[in-house]
């Protein structure tokens, strides 16, 4: 070897220049040595807060180990002390960037075990349509918000918060709260629309539908952005269906799953509207079915919006819904009704059954075991983005430190829903 | 609606495995005799008729004081729930654990999603799960003494890790 | 008072004039106040108005600590470690009634306020806050910067007046403060 004569230039090494190779190929392998490196659990890019303790041999993660549960706030153990009206501030904050959706899969949980589930107004029943698509509009909007922003498209994170800015506004007119609404209750919804509230959304969804294209325009043939999503976290259709994954990121593997469609609920079978089933189940695929899910959801508010009729908002039945002010400030009836409710919590008969719902991460399911009285005995939250986390452990190993960002922003886990 | 697992179950586990099913509210159920639980899994999951492929929650319910319960029945029962993506059809398993002897099969072989859900059936109940891989707690922090959602353990009982010392505004 | 001290006032006035409306925070965010610190730095509330615009995802970089959302018994120690990293004069601001007193999460998991691990200059309750809210807590906090009533500027002072009570033998009368010792962390979690 030529080591000691600097005389001698090296030979000079080639460097193929292309999309896919990041190293020399012909340069002798250098010696790497497994560090562990800790991101989390205060870290920009955790949403929530995750710990992911990973292995890495220079760049790339060797192994991963991921950590949750530090968000864990007890739905469980609070449900079990708390009626069943009350448990619904505790849903709004389990996947608390799609609050309605959380509240729509526990109200109709508990409607099925008391066997009401025809007998909800329909009026209820497309409101809450309704504002569950405002809801899963909204949590599509902040996950590619907040991945961009993590990839350095800030622009788009403002873009898509002043879209959000005006569907939290519109909720707000609706049942009082920008974000956590507790807005649903078992037999219907607390509060019928406000007046005007058809405009309102008809013109949000129109603009809403320009931040989508202006959004698409700065990020779908991105050079940046799209080399730091293609091919990137790819998760397989067999592990989709194995670890149970369902919602966008089911469905970005192929996987052709969606409960409004498979096991429609409310009115969803009145709409027509397409389901986006990615090919390769890499980050990009993840995103384009996020951008198309929202103009899907367009779509559906669009028709619900026409096909709403009138009439009550609620259940008649005064042992599951509260009486009228009116009637519980003048009759004793309707009084000792209102007491009955609030103190003991409706009687939900004893029984066990499990309700899914296709919320913004996927099926997310309660399963509610009743013992009789007005207290769960065990209100168990089934949360969609659990298994997309566990998957994680299996797709970061091999890839770089810096594609844990685009990936795990992706897979969209929300600490309250992961960790209740 | 998914009738067709009960039968299938029935018609395949003869020996006293399914001491019980039904249909509640919409839901088929079935009760599994706890040394059958990894051979009914398997069954489910690879059966044509059945295909069971989708691994949707593994829970427990601690039966401890249940108003109209049975007194004599096993505390924790392990509830498993399992979806077709093919047959688009739903079942629920349960599985009675005792106090003394909580444990069961793992899951983890048949489908890889098991693995988180045991863990957290592990550290919030405590039941154990027998050839798991990595069974440690997940939700609660290692340092944790006892499994919370247990109906004995207090709501408010708090073991933290880190307190200020307020008097010296620290 | 003497000239001296005149000019000494001043300047700390001028000081923390500038330190309240050049913040830098570092944003501990755990849960759904979260989304609402989203809509604070969007451009509708705009924290950029208040000078508190870029978060430094750094504690070493930072000197506004916001606690936005629950704290669990498991993120105390992160909490603590992270609060501890940052350089004086810090300031803390717990956003949110989970971070201030728990919420009405009241179990075995949630600390009741992150004010049991690190001391609380501002509480913003709110469930989440409007952030109208919380631009309000913000200028708050900015008041006290500017009269010097953040925790961590009366410990500076304090620490101050007993180092000098002990080095010229007189008794100390003032908010007792540790004298922090090196080298002391809560312990974290190795596994």
């Amino acid at each position: 070897m030529d080591d000691h004569d600097t005389t001698l230039a090296p030979a000079p090494r080639k460097v193929v220049l292309g999309f896919q190779d990041v190293e020399d190929l012909t340069a002798p392998d250098l010696p790497t040595e497994p560090v562990p490196l800790n991101m989390g659990p205060s870290h920009p890019a955790m949403h929530g807060t995750v710990r992911m303790v990973l292995e890495v041999e220079g760049e790339r993660i060797s192994s991963a180990d991921i950590q949750i549960g530090y968000l864990h706030r007890c739905f469980e153990k609070e449900s079990e002390s708390a009626t069943w009206t009350q448990v619904f501030p505790y849903t709004d904050r389990l996947n608390y960037i799609s609050p309605m959706l959380n509240n729509v899969g526990y109200a109709m949980a508990v409607e099925k075990l008391l066997d009401i589930t025809k007998e909800i107004p329909e009026r209820a029943q497309y409101i809450r349509v309704i504002v569950g698509e405002v809801s899963r509009i909204t949590d599509h909007l902040t996950c590619l918000g907040a991945s961009a922003m993590e990839l350095g498209a800030f622009t788009v994170f403002l873009y898509a918060l002043k879209a959000r800015e005006w569907l939290f506004e519109l909720l707000e007119e609706v049942c009082g709260a920008r974000l956590t609404s507790t807005y649903l209750r078992i037999g219907g919804v607390a509060y019928d629309l406000p007046p005007e509230f058809d405009a309102k959304l008809r013109g949000i969804l129109a603009r809403t539908q320009i931040v989508l294209s202006d959004i698409s325009k700065l990020l779908d043939r991105n050079r940046i952005f799209r080399d730091r999503m293609d091919g990137i976290g790819i998760i397989t259709q067999e592990d989709a269906i194995s670890y149970g994954i369902t919602g966008p990121v089911g469905r970005s593997t192929g996987l052709a799953y969606d409960v409004r469609k498979d096991h429609p609920y409310l009115v969803y079978d009145r709409f027509d509207f397409d389901v986006p089933i990615g090919s390769t189940g890499d980050n990009f695929d993840r995103y384009a079915v996020r951008v198309e899910e929202i103009h899907q959801s367009i779509r559906i508010l669009d028709q619900a919006l026409k096909q709403i009729p009138g009439g009550p908002v609620m259940h008649g039945d005064p042992r599951i819904a509260l009486p009228p002010k009116s009637e519980t400030y003048n009759s004793i009836e309707a009084m000792i009704a209102h007491f009955k409710i609030i103190m003991d919590g409706i009687h939900v008969p004893s029984g066990e059954v499990y309700s899914f719902t296709e919320a913004g991460n996927g099926e997310l399911g309660f399963f509610i075991v009743s013992d009789g009285t007005g207290r769960p005995w065990k209100c168990r939250v089934r949360p969609p983005c659990f298994p997309a986390t566990a998957v994680l452990t299996k797709v970061l190993p091999g890839l770089f430190i810096a594609d844990v960002v685009p990936t795990f922003g992706m897979i969209n886990m929300i600490g309250g829903e992961c960790d209740r | 609606m998914a009738q067709i697992v009960l039968d299938q179950l029935a018609a395949k586990f003869t020996g006293g495995e399914i001491l019980e099913s039904g249909t509640s509210h919409g839901d088929e159920w079935a009760r599994i005799r706890r040394d059958a639980w990894l051979a009914v899994g398997e069954f489910l999951r690879d059966d044509a008729a059945t295909k069971m492929q989708m691994f949707i929650d593994l829970t427990c319910v601690d039966r401890l004081g249940m108003h109209g319960g049975n007194p004599d029945a096993p505390r924790f029962d392990v509830v498993l729930h399992l979806y077709s993506v093919v047959h688009k059809h739903r079942v629920r398993l349960y599985c009675g654990v005792t106090e003394d002897d909580a444990s069961v099969d793992t899951l983890c072989g048949l489908w890889e999603g098991a693995n988180w859900f045991e863990r957290e059936a592990y550290d919030l109940y405590g039941v154990r799960f027998k050839g798991h891989p990595d069974l440690r707690r997940i939700l609660m922090y290692p340092e944790f003494v006892g499994h919370p959602l247990r109906k004995d353990y207090p709501k408010e009982k708090r073991q933290p890790l880190v307190r200020r010392n307020a008097a010296t505004r620290e | 008072m003497s000239a001296a001290e005149w000019v000494i006032s001043k300047v700390t006035d001028a000081t923390n004039w500038a330190r309240k409306f050049s913040l830098f925070q570092y944003p501990f965010v755990t849960a759904c106040c979260g989304m609402e610190f989203m809509s604070v730095a969007a451009p509708k509330y705009d924290i950029a108005r208040f000078g508190a615009e870029f978060p430094r995802f750094s504690p070493r970089q930072a000197d506004l600590l916001i606690i936005v959302g629950t704290i669990t018994e498991r993120q105390g120690p992160a909490l603590r470690r992270i609060y501890d990293q940052m350089c004086e004069p810090k300031w803390v601001v717990a956003f949110g009634v989970c971070a201030s007193t728990g919420g009405f999460y009241q179990n075995y998991s949630t600390m009741p306020g992150a004010d049991q691990v690190v001391p609380v200059d501002v509480y913003i309750p709110g469930c989440p806050p409007r952030p109208e809210q919380v631009l309000d807590g913000l200028i708050m906090l900015q008041e006290r910067i500017q009269r010097g009533e953040g925790h961590s500027q009366i410990t500076i002072a304090a620490e101050g007046a007993q180092r000098k009570a002990e080095k010229l033998g007189q008794t100390y009368e003032g908010p007792l403060v540790s004298i922090r010792p090196i080298g002391e962390h809560p312990k974290l979690e190795t596994k």
